[in-house]
């Protein structure tokens, strides 16, 4: 027998570049305050939490949860660490669902976090070796590739880019805000990693979101709306092999298959009503709506283009702003399910999308090998 | 409730050794191979998969990533990854398993130690605001531990000195053991402190090494092993960080964990636990409640050797073992993580 699980409460802090005015300790709790708040319970409610987050390279503590266990609540209780690089946050959300779905426990607190002020991103990547290229220098190359498949034009990653960091304006916790922004902006910023430009790349942000998961009988106590989990999957491959095809990762596409089958969805572009995709430089976007297989070959950076994916459009991604706009790494997954729960739940303030009834959250890391997804619906 | 029926049906490890040649892919290679041989299946069967590693070991990020190699990701597979003992990826799989959904899991964990010096890496998994900045390393705060225990008249040295001479004695029919043969008591408490009250020996090797574990579900397990090892209960707990506001001579967490993972104090044939330091086995001992008669760490326990990320697992496997072996109906395995036994988890196990 397994149970239906459904998010009752959401918390996120404001996310910034640095964010001096807290401990490590006191970020997480910011998130899980506001999640515990949203969901009317305390943290004595909760009967086991899960934490995930990127490398301890970047905070510089092994496994930080061992030090972290008494500010999250979890003494006394199971505590987990989920670590599955860029795609942690929201394969911690998918382990703490597992906790409530199978019925071990009643009520679940998942928490992912980075405080990458604490360290240096770049170097941590690097292993604490010089020579980094950085993700972005990772990325380049097959972002190109989808350009030259796709004969994508180069003003595609610059609307991403605007789009993202306008929607972030309107999003109170995102870390960069831009309402101004224009193409010219994005244009005339300089070249990071070829293609990519400077406003075209995320940033490094300190940060923590939480959420609190239930089952029916939890949900039916709660004086909100909840969003509802109707499909989960997560698929891991390679990063490097003869014959790999990283621009369209096979693992993506099985991950997102098996969501779409989970939540009986046949049509993904015309049956869900929004999408928070993980996109942390801007020709993400529609590399992902085709390898997800919402847009065919060649017809992601189309959607881009006709305005489809902007917050008014028929098929809206990333109306928090994305990670292209706030990234604090081992969060930035979990924000991207907690997005897409919000929109059902209607909670998303100035960025909501009418009428939300069916979300999809995806999270990607490592050198997009791995994947988690989610399908959120409003019953 | 969770479902019941799944079992353990396959499983592997390297020996523990000082200074493995291979990598800790290759040490997985072949650990995750014969499990799979063991379980008499074949790969594309397993629904879902858990790693479990350590980044600071390896000295970068991302240490698990290679690992996938060692996993078979191609096709792609479903899979996961804790920052943790391979115990704790064994809790996910088996969770995982729970949802009726999947047949097979496996859940693997592995580390190399020699590379790094463990005193100075697991310093850094202290509160890096009011500990870390001490220095403290962990066999100096075992030694702390192992004084309180002292102090409150619950143990002697000659006690410690007793544990540490069963595990080499027991060790020496495992195998995998990296330290075994027999040692006399008065000889071990003759040798001199390494860090008062404890000696070199009571402090565990340092070792690298990598473990594996299939679980199957219901008559899947029934159909694959002619005498699975079945969970009835698996959980885990984590205590207050801070040694200083937790009474070290126990492990609450570790008494919480036995009870909810369904352990009533009854007969058990065979307790594996992750007693790292020899003051710590008299300390688990009592905080488990393993009545008198139950055999403790047959195979040599974490004094014989150490693979830090896959000795939990380990725990898991050689109870598993006595089980599926036919020599033990009851067993209990034991992992845990943080300073001074901060966080346990605890398995429950028995034949048909």
């Amino acid at each position: 027998m397994t149970e239906r699980c459904a998010v009752i409460g959401i918390g996120q802090t404001h996310f910034k570049k640095r964010r001096d005015d807290v401990s490590m300790p006191g970020l997480l709790r910011e998130a899980i305050d506001r999640a515990l708040e949203d969901a009317e319970l305390s943290i004595g409610d909760i009967d086991a939490v899960v934490i995930g987050k990127a490398p301890d390279a970047f905070e510089g503590v092994v496994m930080p949860e061992i030090f972290l266990a008494d500010a999250v609540g979890a003494t006394g209780k199971p505590l987990l660490r989920v670590h599955t690089a860029g795609s942690v946050g929201g394969s911690t959300f998918i382990v703490g669902a597992h906790h409530v779905i199978t019925g071990i426990h009643d009520r679940v607190l998942a928490v992912s976090w980075e405080k990458q002020s604490e360290g240096n991103a770049q170097w941590g990547l690097a292993g604490g070796r010089s020579g980094g290229i950085g993700a972005g220098g990772a990325f380049a190359p097959w972002i190109r590739a989808y350009i030259e498949e796709s004969g994508a034009p180069e003003y595609i990653g610059w609307m991403v880019a605007v789009k993202d960091r306008r929607n972030a304006a309107k999003n109170t916790y995102a870390h960069l805000k831009m309402p101004d922004i224009t193409l010219e902006t994005v244009k005339e910023s300089p070249m990071l990693w070829d293609p990519l430009r400077f406003h075209e790349s995320c940033p490094s942000s300190d940060g923590a979101c939480a959420v609190v998961l239930t089952n029916q009988a939890g949900a039916r106590r709660s004086s909100k709306p909840a969003a509802w989990i109707d499909a989960l999957s997560v698929r891991s491959e390679l990063g490097q092999f003869p014959g790999r095809n990283p621009v369209r990762p096979q693992a993506g596409v099985e991950c997102a298959h098996d969501v779409y089958r989970q939540a009986g969805i046949t049509d993904p572009r015309r049956e869900i009503d929004m999408a928070e995709l993980y996109v942390p430089f801007s020709w993400y976007e529609p590399m992902w709506l085709e390898g997800h297989d919402i847009a065919g070959p060649g017809e992601g950076w189309k959607m881009v283009d006709s305005g489809e994916t902007d917050i008014g459009g028929a098929f809206p991604v990333n109306p928090s702003g994305g990670v292209l706009s706030t990234n604090a790494i081992g969060a930035s997954g979990m924000v991207r399910f907690a997005e897409a729960a919000m929109q059902i739940r209607g909670t998303a303030g100035e960025h909501q999308i009418d009428g939300v009834r069916t979300s999809l959250a995806q999270a990607y890391g490592g050198a997009a090998q791995y994947f988690a997804m989610g399908i959120f619906r409003s019953s | 409730m969770p479902a019941r029926d799944i079992a353990i049906i396959g499983y592997a490890q390297t020996p523990s050794q000082r200074d493995a040649i291979q990598s800790e892919v290759q040490l997985l290679v072949g650990t995750i191979t014969d499990a799979v041989t063991m379980a008499g299946i074949e790969r594309r069967e397993i629904g879902f998969t858990c790693a479990g590693s350590c980044d600071y070991l390896t000295g970068g990020p991302f240490a698990f990533v290679s690992n996938l190699e060692a996993a078979g990701s191609w096709p792609p597979i479903s899979e996961s990854h804790v920052e943790a003992d391979g115990a704790f990826a064994l809790y996910e799989a088996w969770m995982r398993l729970q949802e009726g959904d999947i047949d097979i899991a496996l859940a693997f964990g592995s580390g190399k130690s020699s590379p790094s010096n463990p005193a100075e890496v697991w310093a850094q998994q202290l509160d890096p605001y009011y500990l870390a900045p001490l220095g403290a390393d962990p066999v100096s705060l075992a030694a702390i531990q192992a004084r309180a225990l002292l102090d409150a008249g619950r143990a002697t040295e000659r006690d410690f000195a007793e544990v540490v001479a069963r595990s080499r004695a027991q060790a020496a029919s495992n195998p995998n053991a990296q330290l075994s043969g027999a040692v006399d008591v008065d000889a071990l408490l003759a040798a001199p402190y390494h860090t008062a009250p404890l000696r070199r020996h009571d402090l565990p090797p340092i070792s690298d090494g990598a473990a594996a574990v299939i679980m199957a579900r219901g008559d899947k397990a029934r159909e694959l092993c002619s005498r699975p090892a079945w969970i009835r209960g698996m959980d885990h707990r984590i205590d207050p960080h801070q040694p200083g506001v937790r009474d070290i001579t126990t492990a609450r967490s570790a008494t919480t964990a036995a009870k909810k993972a369904g352990y009533d104090g009854g007969p058990l044939d065979v307790a594996e636990v992750c007693a790292t330091f020899s003051p710590q086995e008299i300390i688990l001992r009592e905080a488990l409640g393993l009545p008198e008669g139950t055999q403790i760490n047959p195979s040599g326990g974490p004094l014989a050797g150490n693979p830090v990320m896959a000795v939990g697992l380990v725990r898991v496997i050689e109870a598993a073992a006595r089980i599926i072996g036919g020599s033990a109906d009851r067993a209990l395995a034991h992992a845990t993580a943080g300073p001074l036994l901060q966080q346990n988890l605890v398995c429950l196990m028995e034949g048909e």
